[in-house]
């Protein structure tokens, strides 16, 4: 009877789930989950409201109390509108339908092979490169100057001089859309695989090729209808973060018009503050055009969804395996090719010596760049980890409070408790980190270090509850009523037992936190009032100076803190627990 | 008669449809045997008795343990140990940082609790291992050491849960009679829950379905098959 054995031991597990009583002393823990969504949602609904003030004309700070549709009109008449809107809408569409295209392909062709092993391991480096990083890297990459211009000359092109060609900031935003696409890619990827590791993928494939069908045909036709939508919620918060983005689209993207988001942020920085007005109502229409393209991609997704129904009951076995995989290994291999290369030519520059084109090294390695910046860029990295430090503890005690809440009062929360998680990442920096500073402007709240922190929390709590959430919930009950048996009390649990038994999950949230609060150029930006530099401002803003060695020196740096914060997550229990094989 | 376990008019349903009825004493260094299908309550039963029963199942009656009702505890208060299939020795743990978890706090001194941990161990045969890691042991030896934490926290009722099931033949022999030999030298009331014919029979006691039924003979049954 070994199914039944089986099968009982999961029950087992569900009954021994039973919530543990309450203590008597009145307790804090069940409003964890009420007090996290406040620090979460607060902050997005005041930024709502903190924008749409300035775009119908009131802004006491500025002395203007009366409401007019003046900041509206203005919008409308500035003359780049239409193309910086255009621009917004085509990249995010065009970045996020390729980012999930080769995502899905790079699963439906080698999902359970040993070549994915490589792709897994692939992925948290990846992840951990900061979005400015890879995109300053690309820039480099790409550019007239770049590496693979240097490559192919001047025995294949004729150069001696760098052409004079637009490459980076091109108008049609092709840079910004593939620079997009190759950061989000492994994103993507590792959400997929989560909700793979959900159902009997493998099986179901293996089923479909005993019936004919070709293993990307079976995988489409078997398994993505039950994927995606476990990654719809991680898909629309790539195509609104991508509708959005500044630090990428300022290095990657055209400048006249730039997409709309650069443009706000260039009203907000502008001298004449009557441009804050702008700023505001072009938040607003931000907002609008994000809450657009999710109702286009959801009209495409069940349009989709209809052909690919008809499409599978017609039974066609699909014929061209081969070219599909090799399709998948070619764009898999392109696009972490191009962030690692970006990353080791960022490197390579800020090393650099004398390096003329079209040689593909420098002619020498030297730390002079390296010297020239060690006393502001140690400041700025101490900047940068406090920040990040404090926004990951505060994001993990909360993600902590909420999940113990959770076990020791058996609640269960449901797929809407999902979407509120997903609240910051879904509605558009933009739009509510702009309406924020308006806000801490007009309280007085802008500037300090704390007011930054606050904003990091907003985006960081999210990523740490959906990186721990499943491990901690997975956590087999029986250790708790063993122990709980054995006379332990909730909290001896928690802090002997759950807690150590779970380390390694915790770090590596506190690791992804910690990576996203690294990479926030926006908020920063914005609720800083540009007083509290970080790497990331830093390193943005020298990306219009065209110095490559300093670009290199200070975006390596950014890729370094949180690529050291996911081997502290790999090193601590390794060490911990290096004589504790069960917890290897 | 205040000794032992007493169940009394203990029901247990799910939806209505009634899975345990047990009106019984399982006097001190006894082990009642409950044999019954996959499915039928029998887990269910013990996660009642330990304080941890899940919402869903509809219950009745009262627990006592020598004497003392135990409506309103839970599994801290109740002192019941409990035995599972797996041994669920906590793996961040030294096998004798499992052992003196266990430890009532009302023993002091780091020696004192280091002699009562090694002399658990000793009675174990498991003398110096109390330094080793619990994934490092066999599965014979794993299944002493979570025998012995259960007993270290002084449990003045012992249940188990298809505790041999996961060992082979051999081990199981000598392991049933460990275990059965430690429960009737302390003197505790014992409950083993069981698919197997041979452990009703090594543990010596009456042998019941969840709902009450004398299974003698669905013990010979079982064995037969
Ligand atoms: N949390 C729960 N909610 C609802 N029903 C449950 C729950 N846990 C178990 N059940 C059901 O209660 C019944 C009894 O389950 P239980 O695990 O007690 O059986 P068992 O006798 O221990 O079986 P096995 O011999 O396979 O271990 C089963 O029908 C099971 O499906
Ligand atoms: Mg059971």
């Amino acid at each position: 009877m070994p199914v039944s054995k089986a099968a009982g031991s999961v029950r087992e597990a569900r009954i021994l789930a039973a919530p543990m009583r309450p203590g008597r002393r009145p307790r804090l823990l069940p409003l964890a989950p009420l007090f996290t969504l406040v620090v979460l949602l607060g902050p997005v609904a005041a930024g709502l409201i903190g924008v749409l003030a300035p775009a119908f004309g009131y802004y006491p700070a500025l002395g203007a109390t009366e409401l007019s549709l003046a900041p509206v009109r203005s919008l409308l008449a500035w003359p780049g509108l239409g193309g910086a809107v255009r621009l917004s809408a085509v990249t995010a569409l065009a970045s996020t339908a390729l980012a999930l295209g080769v995502t899905l392909l790079i699963c439906a062709a080698w999902h359970g092979t040993r070549a994915f092993g490589a792709i897994e391991r692939l992925l948290s480096p990846l992840l951990s490169v900061p979005h400015a990083a890879a995109a300053l890297g690309l820039a480099f990459l790409i550019s007239p100057s770049g590496w693979i211009i240097r490559a192919l000359s001047p025995w294949a092109t004729g150069w001696d001089l760098p052409p004079d060609v637009l490459i980076v900031g091109d108008p049609a935003g092709l840079a910004l859309i593939a620079g997009l696409a190759a950061k989000e890619i492994p994103f993507l990827l590792l959400m997929t695989l989560a909700a793979l590791s959900q159902i009997p993928a493998r099986r179901s494939v293996l089923l479909a090729q005993t019936q004919g069908y070709g293993r990307v045909t079976a995988w489409v036709k078997t398994v993505f209808p039950r994927v995606y939508p476990q990654i719809r919620l991680p898909i629309y918060a790539v195509l609104a973060f991508s509708a959005s983005v500044v630090d990428v689209a300022v290095i990657l993207g055209p400048s006249t018009p730039p997409p709309l988001s650069v443009q706000i942020l260039r009203w907000l920085n502008d001298p004449d503050l009557s441009m804050r007005f702008e700023a505001g109502a072009g938040a607003v229409l931000q907002f609008g055009i994000v809450l657009s393209l999710l109702a286009l991609w959801r009209c495409g997704e069940l349009a989709l969804a209809r052909a690919g129904t008809a499409w599978i009951a017609r039974g066609a076995r699909g014929r061209a395996d081969a070219a599909w995989r090799g399709l998948a290994a070619l764009a898999a291999g392109l696009s972490a090719g191009a962030v690692l290369l970006a990353v080791a030519g960022l490197a390579v520059w800020s090393f650099a010596g004398f390096w003329s084109f079209p040689d593909a090294l420098p002619a020498g390695l030297t730390l002079r760049s390296w010297e020239g910046q060690l006393p502001g860029l140690a400041e700025l990295t101490g900047t940068t980890i406090l920040i990040a430090a404090v926004a990951t503890i505060i994001s993990l005690l909360l993600v902590l409070a909420c999940l113990e809440a959770e076990y020791r009062h058996g609640l269960r929360p449901g797929t809407r408790a999902l979407w509120l998680l997903y609240i910051p990442l879904i509605v558009p920096q933009t739009t509510f980190v702009t309406g924020l500073q308006t806000l801490a402007i007009g309280t007085g709240l802008a500037g300090p270090t704390g007011s930054v922190i606050a904003a990091h929390v907003v985006f960081v709590l999210p990523y740490v509850f959906l990186s721990l959430g499943d491990p901690f919930r997975a956590w087999d009950p029986r250790y708790g009523l063993a122990a709980a048996t054995l006379g332990a009390g909730p909290d001896r649990l928690l802090w002997q037992v759950r807690l150590p038994m779970l380390l390694r999950p915790i770090l590596t949230a506190a690791a992804v936190g910690f990576a996203v609060s690294v990479g926030q150029y926006l908020p920063t930006l914005l609720l800083g009032l540009g007083r509290v530099p970080t790497l990331t401002t830093e390193a943005v803003a020298l990306s219009s100076g065209g110095d490559r060695r300093l670009i290199g020196v200070y975006a390596i740096t950014q890729t370094a803190v949180p690529l050291l914060g996911f081997a502290a997550a790999i090193a601590l229990p390794a060490v911990a627990f290096r004589n504790r094989k069960g917890l290897a | 008669m205040t000794d032992g376990l007493s169940l009394e008019g203990v029901r247990i349903a799910l939806r209505g449809v009634p899975l345990v009825s047990l009106d019984v004493r399982i006097a001190p260094g006894e082990v009642l045997t409950i044999m019954g299908p996959s499915g039928s309550g029998k887990s269910t039963l013990l996660s009642l008795l330990v304080g941890a029963c899940p919402p869903e199942f509809e219950t009745r009656g009262r627990v006592l343990l020598g004497g003392r009702d135990l409506a309103g505890l839970g599994p801290r208060e109740r002192r019941i140990g409990l035995l599972f299939q797996d041994d669920l020795l906590f793996p961040h743990m030294s096998v004798g940082a499992n052992l003196a978890f266990a430890l009532p706090p009302s023993l002091k001194g780091r020696r004192a609790r280091r002699r009562a941990v090694e002399a658990a161990l000793e009675d174990a045969e498991l003398a110096s291992f109390a330094d080793r890691d619990p994934a490092t042991l066999s599965g014979g030896q794993r299944s002493r050491v979570a025998l012995m934490r259960t007993l270290l926290g002084e449990p003045q009722a012992l249940l188990l849960d298809e505790p041999f099931s996961r060992l082979d033949a051999n081990l199981r022999e000598s392991l049933r009679g460990f275990v059965f030999d430690r429960i009737r030298a302390r003197g505790i009331p014992a409950l083993l829950v069981t698919h197997d014919a041979e452990d009703a029979a090594a543990a010596g006691g009456r042998v019941v379905d969840p709902l009450g039924r004398g299974a003698g003979t669905q013990a010979k049954a079982a064995s037969l098959s």
